[in-house]
């Protein structure tokens, strides 16, 4: 079996690694080892960029340390490809050891690297990625997120559709997976009628001859799903058909990674999140303070909720007094999610997806010219996912 | 769907089209009298679109912006020149088709580090910012008139140029016959650089005018080339006129096939099956059109006569 030669040099590889270690544990400081999942090279790289520097100022604000332990990231650039992710994650766990891995923010390269990292025996922290394979029957002890179930976040806009009285709709997402799963989302929550539903290629440049369909329909809203560029091309062009007098309904479409480029277009346009910049609360405050000054940006909800995770981290590791193997304590420990998030309350579902407020937001100018998204209103309170139901999540390891 | 709708279409499609032919303009130029595909024609209407991008912003104009990229692209494109494809010439395309996508994957993730993952933004100009009202509740934006303009006017110049003057008589005697055209005393060597740095800026300006509806991004060109592709393999390579019928025939059937496929799918199918099908048959309307058209004249429409 060719998996042989590869063990015994694991076991080298182990065996050497403990001698190494032996004398900094000796000290009682070896450092722990994040492996951190984003994309970082490609045309979505913006979001992998937001996804790792607000992990970075999480661990800056805990002085580079989690549960009292210095902590080391290894930054890993999943390329958007997940036969890469799969090879570098592996060696982060053979290789590395590392005692977590964080981050992912789509959900293609969370599915890949899914099995390799729990059937590790290691905790796997999603901050952006909530696909809903693992929030039900495919929900694992080892797997948590400090994000969303995705399907959430859009019947949020279904929801706040059915709430503003809107009787007519357009949908329109990408013609894949999570397009038919907006639409589907959107349509759990929404009763009135839906005019047309349309699709178009993840490639799309040129939205005219949708615009021209959608002016034609007169809808009370429109509701859509267009992640990165897609989106900055949509909601430009929307603008400038003189269409924006037709509600704007939308998820990742436009947040904090697109409006530098959308700018005054997207403004007044909405969105469906568990969290906006100008939450009123100390953590929040501090959070998107600091980051801006920090990176010269704007946050989005993928840095704050790295950012959450940092300090779900440190909480946790503080619980068990920076013991990590014992893994049924740790993973108690991560399951009292006893931390302060910047969304304000935080607790996990027992699927380990969190259970939490979703918010309608709008797109508005700050007082320094910059745009962000900003609540207008709470739309569904301590929403539990649809699939929490279907877990049957063990309860022990 | 109604007539009005049907036209609004149509306008949508010959728009289209015509920001690919100034994209394919340049392709087809370098890759018919050159006998050198060039992958990185792409890259190099990004370059276009973020030097246009970063200079309105510095100067504060478009007109300045659009104005200063142009030389900037045509610079850039002798820079790649002189740097890489000069050396590649002579050697078959697969060297070339090698080389210049080391030049994608190299400028794609150039532009990352010098101006940052997200999208830029170029606003559209204040002259050009209204709309005129085509339908019901739908404006048409002037900056697309004028992006439609301004297409018909390059093609306009395009055709002078190749048709009409010595240096467009010297390209077409290279797109026919290099070795000859050599031969007869003509510094090849210095005509394909000329005809690359035009392409290049070609590719430029068409950045620079779809930076205002399109996102300015890394990779923002690698979608449009290979359209591009299909403009020029069905206009025939290396023919200008050509790469003009066939940019607004792809325009057309790519814009009118996403709006009238789905309803007509209807027909045969339940509506969202055919929503669906319709989607996903719509982008590959225009391979299936290419296809065609390939079996009908191998060459394509308005082959160059060897």
């Amino acid at each position: 079996m060719a998996s042989l030669p590869l063990l015994t040099r694991r076991a080298t590889l182990g065996a050497g690694a403990a001698l190494l270690a032996t004398p900094a544990l000796a000290q009682g400081g070896a450092p722990i080892k994040v492996g951190l999942v984003a994309v970082l090279t490609g045309p979505q790289a913006a979001l992998g960029t937001q996804l790792r520097d607000g992990w970075t100022l999480g661990l800056r604000h805990l002085n580079t340390q989690l549960g009292g332990r210095p902590v080391e990231t290894l930054v890993i650039d999943d390329e958007l490809r997940p036969d890469v992710a799969v090879t570098k994650v592996r060696a982060a766990l053979e290789r590395d050891r590392v005692d977590f891995v964080v981050g992912v923010v789509f959900s293609n390269i969370l599915q890949a690297i899914m099995r390799p990292v729990t059937e590790a025996n290691t905790f796997l922290i999603s901050t952006n990625a909530g696909p809903s394979t693992f929030a039900g029957r495919g929900c694992n002890p080892y797997f948590f997120t400090t994000s969303y179930n995705n399907d959430q976040v859009h019947s949020v806009m279904g929801q706040a559709a059915q709430d503003e009285g809107y009787r007519r709709v357009f949908l329109m997402t990408p013609n894949y997976q999570a397009g038919r799963d907006a639409m589907a989302g959107f349509k759990s929550r929404f009763r009135g009628e839906v005019v047309d539903e349309v699709y178009v290629p993840l490639n799309q440049l040129d939205f005219s001859a949708e615009l021209a369909r959608i002016a034609s329909t007169r809808p009370d809203a429109l509701f859509t799903f267009m992640p990165g560029g897609l989106g900055v091309n949509l909601v430009r062009q929307y603008r400038q058909a003189g269409l924006a007098n037709i509600p704007f309904l939308s998820t990742f479409t436009v947040d904090e990674a697109t409006l530098p480029a959308q700018g005054e277009a997207a403004l007044g346009f909405f969105a469906g999140a568990n969290w906006a910049p100008n939450m009123d609360n100390e953590p929040n405050k501090r959070f998107v303070r600091e980051f801006e000054a920090a990176f010269n940006y704007v946050p989005a909800t993928y840095a704050a909720q790295s950012y959450d995770a940092a300090n779900l981290l440190d909480s946790a590791v503080r619980r068990v007094n920076g013991n990590l193997s014992n893994k049924g304590a740790l993973r108690q420990a991560l399951e009292a999610a006893d931390f302060q998030s910047v969304r304000g309350g935080f607790r996990f579902g027992t699927n380990h997806y969190p259970v939490q407020d979703f918010w309608l937001c709008r797109v508005a100018r700050r007082t320094d010219g910059k745009f962000q998204t900003e609540t207008v209103r709470r739309v569904l309170e301590a929403n539990v996912d649809p699939w929490a139901g279907e877990c049957r999540m063990p309860a022990r390891l | 769907m109604n007539t009005t709708l049907l036209l609004v279409q149509a306008l949508n499609g010959l728009q289209f089209g015509v920001l690919l032919f100034l994209v394919a303009a340049g392709l087809t130029l370098v890759f018919g009298v050159m006998d050198f595909i060039n992958l990185a024609h792409g890259v190099q209407y990004m370059v276009g679109a973020y030097l246009g991008a970063t200079l309105a912003a510095m100067t504060g104009s478009f007109w300045l912006g659009l104005v200063l990229a142009l030389p900037a692209a045509l610079a850039f494109g002798l820079l790649l020149e002189w740097l890489v494809f000069r050396h590649l010439y002579a050697r078959d395309h697969l060297s070339q088709v090698l080389a210049t996508f080391g030049v994608i994957l190299f400028l794609n993730q150039g532009v990352k580090a010098v101006f940052g993952a997200a999208p830029l933004q170029m606003p559209v100009p204040e002259a050009l910012s209204g709309g005129v009202r085509i339908m019901e509740g739908l404006l048409y934006p002037t900056y697309r008139l004028a992006i439609l303009a301004a297409g018909l006017l390059t093609a306009g110049l395009l055709w002078f140029l190749v048709e009409r003057t010595r240096a467009g008589m010297l390209v077409r005697a290279g797109a026919s016959n290099a070795p000859m055209l050599g031969a007869l005393g003509v510094d090849v060597n210095r005509l394909f650089m000329l005809v690359f740095g035009f392409g290049a800026m070609l590719a430029g300006f068409a950045g620079v005018m779809a930076a205002p509806i399109l996102s300015v991004e890394p990779g923002m060109g690698d979608n449009l080339l290979i359209l591009a592709f299909v403009v020029i393999v069905i206009g025939g390579i290396g023919s200008v006129r050509g790469a003009f019928i066939a940019a607004l025939l792809v325009g057309l059937v790519e814009t009118i096939g996403r709006a009238m496929l789905p309803d007509l799918m209807r027909l045969f199918l339940d509506p969202s099956a055919a929503r669906q099908t319709g989607a996903a048959l719509a982008s590959m309307l225009v391979y299936v059109v290419m296809a065609v058209i390939l079996a009908v004249r191998p060459a394509g429409l308005f082959p160059v006569r060897r």
